[in-house]
């Protein structure tokens, strides 16, 4: 009866209100197809998927694919890079914006502090493949940056994109210099909106400035340190491959080659289809498992958490 | 003693200043060298070592090879293209969508949210993905630069929130006043909406303007390629055709080795064709980014 009555009134509702239900319909379309489409389509990492026979007419194999990943030698290469990488990216990355912004929390002149993110902001608009064009005309035989690590050094060096020990120092300072600026405005709003009473009791008190920053700054904006500290842990394994497969080659493989990116020139350029869709089948499940515990342990220890 | 304090904090504002300038300077330092390259005689600029604080010689020999590279200029009116028609479609979408979830009268919001939200952590990858996008026609398709990018959720569901911080007794006075959904939309929300609106069309601005992957995996076309792309080959796969390289057109390039050279000068006055005009309306569009960050924070 109720739920008679319930549908009575929906079909009332969409009489009346037709209009957003229709507005309704493109959207909803476009997740089924872009969004749902290519997760059923995930089911070819089951199969041996083969484009002539189709998706219906090949073969089940079962978890063959997986365990061709996690048997063969590219599972822990691939593995730790992407950990290694992203722990650089963690180490260096995630902290330089907020140091960034306790330094120029500090700075009183309105014009400087304006000047310095004006320019601090601007590699954040150059696009990625430009960067990336950078970074290879910086690293190059002559290039600067390896004329002054030649200086520095005293070593001859080639194009240090060649190089495997120097793929994660290029990636990630190259990451720090297009994103500083522009990932420090959200802590410099966090610590604009701190009470100005707070310093003031601590000046009273002769504390110094490095101590305000330590014991009042910092604690000010953990809340929103611990947010995005939970996006980047729990964004690891779904790390991107697009600034990746613009600056790695064979060369620098051993410490360059992360899962998306071998998802990519195995399936793309190599035409393993099935066997790369479990690779990243693989990689996005354990993706899920590591945002749920980080946030399940953020909620934990400081009751800061996405849901 | 008050006069230590001032000392030391003299001393500490001054460290501050020092450490700052510097990173501003290393910020900037690499633009800058572009630049001053791209204006540099060739040959001069690859016998050089270190350091470049003025142009060496002085020449506009590469932007004219870059223009007279007619390949760059449909990359580039392509991506204007893309851009225009790409954020067009994104806002009606996100628009559409962000409505009629702020609807409250609607039936099956829940229902709508969940499916919504699943997509933001769940994906079905890149190669399914890519399957999907052959199998409907989106391959060497220049809607392969729009339709899979048509929508992102994010941005959605911020422009939702903006929707719903609205006084829902200005919707009812229009609806006294006989006002459709339609007008409601048009003459009551977005008009309340304009600075979400203006943050989330930044960003899908941007988004297309800087996208690649896409068309280098599904487009085949060389004259569909938009910008980026042909970035990438000139930039990143050393890849400058020849036809650019060659002395036509009234540029000389007297031997091998200053072809070599020019095939540099080219790269650094590409870089700065195709960036200065961002970076040139970026200061003037920077509160809106600013503003852009605090909106999405505040879902965050």
């Amino acid at each position: 009866m109720e739920a008679l009555r319930k549908s009575v009134r929906m079909k009332k509702d969409i009489k009346k209100n037709w209009f957003v239900y229709l507005l309704a319909i493109p959207v909803l379309v476009w997740f089924f197809v872009f969004c749902y489409g290519p997760m059923w389509g995930v089911l070819i990492a089951f199969k041996d998927y083969k484009p002539l026979l189709g998706f219906s007419e090949s073969h089940w194999v079962g978890m063959k694919h997986f365990m061709d990943f996690f048997q063969g030698p590219y599972f822990w290469r691939t593995v730790k890079n992407t950990l290694m990488l992203n722990f650089w990216s963690i180490a260096f990355g995630f902290t330089a914006p907020i140091l960034l912004a306790l330094l120029l929390n500090e700075i009183k002149d309105g014009k400087f502090k304006k000047t310095v993110q004006t320019i601090t902001y601007m590699p954040h608009f150059i696009s990625l493949v430009v960067v990336c064009g950078m970074i290879h005309i910086f690293t190059a035989d002559e290039g600067v940056v390896t004329q002054v690590l030649q200086f520095i050094t005293g070593k001859d060096y080639t194009s240090l994109l060649g190089y495997s020990d120097f793929f994660r120092p290029i990636y990630t300072f190259s990451g720090i210099w297009q994103n500083v600026g522009w990932e420090c405005i959200i802590y410099l709003a966090a610590m604009s909106s701190i009470d100005s009473s707070l310093y003031e009791a601590a000046e009273m008190d002769g504390i110094g400035r490095i101590q305000k920053m330590w014991h009042i700054t910092l604690p000010s904006i953990r809340p929103v340190i611990i947010i995005l500290f939970i996006f980047a842990v729990g964004g690891l394994m779904a790390h991107g491959y697009e600034k990746i497969i613009l600056l790695y080659n064979p060369l620098t493989y051993d410490t360059s080659d992360i899962v998306a990116s071998y998802v990519y020139r195995r399936g793309l350029r190599e035409a393993s289809l099935s066997y790369s869709t479990a690779v990243g089948l693989f990689s996005s499940v354990v993706n899920f498992v590591l945002l749920w515990v980080t946030n399940r342990i953020a909620r934990r220890t400081s009751e800061v958490s996405l849901w | 003693m008050r006069l230590r304090t001032s000392i030391r904090n003299r001393a500490f504002d001054v460290t501050i200043y020092a450490i700052l300038t510097l990173l501003t300077l290393i910020c900037l330092y690499p633009i800058l060298h572009i630049l001053l390259a791209s204006l540099s005689d060739p040959v001069r600029l690859v016998a050089h070592n270190g350091i470049l604080y003025k142009t060496l010689g002085f020449t506009v020999n590469g932007y004219k090879l870059v223009f007279r590279d007619n390949s760059l200029l449909v990359g580039y009116w392509n991506t204007i293209v893309y851009v225009g028609l790409g954020t067009l479609v994104n806002m009606i979408m996100t628009i559409l969508g962000a409505f009629v979830l702020s609807r409250r009268e609607l039936y099956f919001k829940n229902h709508i949210m969940v499916v919504i939200t699943i997509t933001m952590f769940f994906g079905g990858g890149l190669i399914p993905w890519f399957l999907l996008m052959k199998d409907i026609g989106m391959y060497n398709n220049l809607w392969a630069m729009i339709l899979p990018v048509a929508l992102n959720t994010w941005n959605m569901i911020i422009l939702r929130t903006g929707f719903q911080s609205i006084p829902y007794e200005l919707e009812e006075a229009a609806t006294i006043d006989g006002a459709s959904h339609l007008r409601i939309l048009l003459n009551v929300i977005l008009p309340l909406s304009k600075a979400t609106l203006a943050v989330i069309f930044l960003y899908y601005l941007v988004g297309n303007w800087n996208s690649w992957f896409n068309a280098m995996v599904l487009l085949q076309d060389r004259d569909k390629f938009p910008l980026q792309l042909l970035l990438k080959e000139i930039l990143v796969a050393n890849d400058t055709s020849a036809s650019t390289m060659g002395s036509a057109g009234g540029v000389v390039i007297d031997s091998a080795g200053s072809a070599t050279a020019y095939r540099e000068l080219v790269k650094y006055c590409t870089i700065v064709v195709s960036t200065l005009p961002i970076l040139l309306v970026y200061p003037f569009l920077q509160k809106y980014f600013v503003k852009g960050v605090y909106v999405g924070s505040i879902k965050g």
